[in-house]
């Protein structure tokens, strides 16, 4: 079975297909907190670098990554931390 | 049919130029996304209104469908979202946060 950060990664792999992307689950930094569960798999930080954010705001880039994963905000992902750049913005331009 | 708690934060992002929806209170924090939010926006010395989304079921929902945002905490200024906790902490860095700021007429006290 895949673990929710395999489920992430080939989430936004398919949905930005020439992106780099990175998932780190942090659940274990979170143990204990409100919104934590006693199996983790909670808390992720997540870097996608794909030309498709180019002239996309903050904001628009966020909420695609969100649509990508709304089946895992429905099954008891808690926090995402975002890191959406272009391939210009993260230096690899 | 509008969700009756999307009235209420319509009014309260229209009567208060900025509004923080958080988890705890400015002073109380009760998650570190939450916090970090609130201290950046102390650092930039803006006032502003935290609603405590831990006091009301509905408002913890309401807000995420009013925004079509899934996490707290969320930013507005005079009206607009702004983003979440990683957003305003990029756009601290970057100083467009405080320029936003400025150009929403929105007086800081400290220019960091």
């Amino acid at each position: 079975m895949q673990t929710r950060a395999e489920r992430i990664r080939d989430a936004l792999q398919a949905a930005f297909p020439s992106a780099e992307v990175r998932v780190q689950d942090d659940s274990h930094r979170h143990a204990g907190h409100a919104g934590a569960r006693p199996e983790g798999e909670t808390h992720y930080t997540v870097e996608v670098v794909s030309p498709a954010f180019a002239g996309m705001s903050r904001v628009a880039r966020s909420r695609a990554a969100h649509a990508v994963l709304a089946p895992e905000f429905g099954s008891g992902l808690h926090a995402l931390s975002l890191r959406l750049l272009t391939p210009e913005e993260a230096g690899r331009g | 049919m509008t969700n009756p708690v999307f009235e209420r934060i319509e009014n309260e992002i229209k009567e208060n130029p900025v509004v923080l929806y958080m988890k705890g209170t400015p002073v109380f924090p009760q998650c570190g996304f939450s916090a970090r939010v609130v201290q950046i926006l102390s650092h930039v010395g803006v006032p502003f209104k935290g609603v405590n989304v831990l006091e009301d079921m509905e408002l913890r929902e309401g807000i995420k469908q009013f925004t079509n945002w899934p996490t707290i905490p969320q930013l507005y200024v005079k009206g607009e979202f702004v983003g979440g906790c990683d957003i305003v902490m990029e756009m601290y860095q970057s100083g467009e946060l405080q320029a936003l700021l400025k150009e929403k007429g929105i007086p800081t006290s400290a220019e960091a």
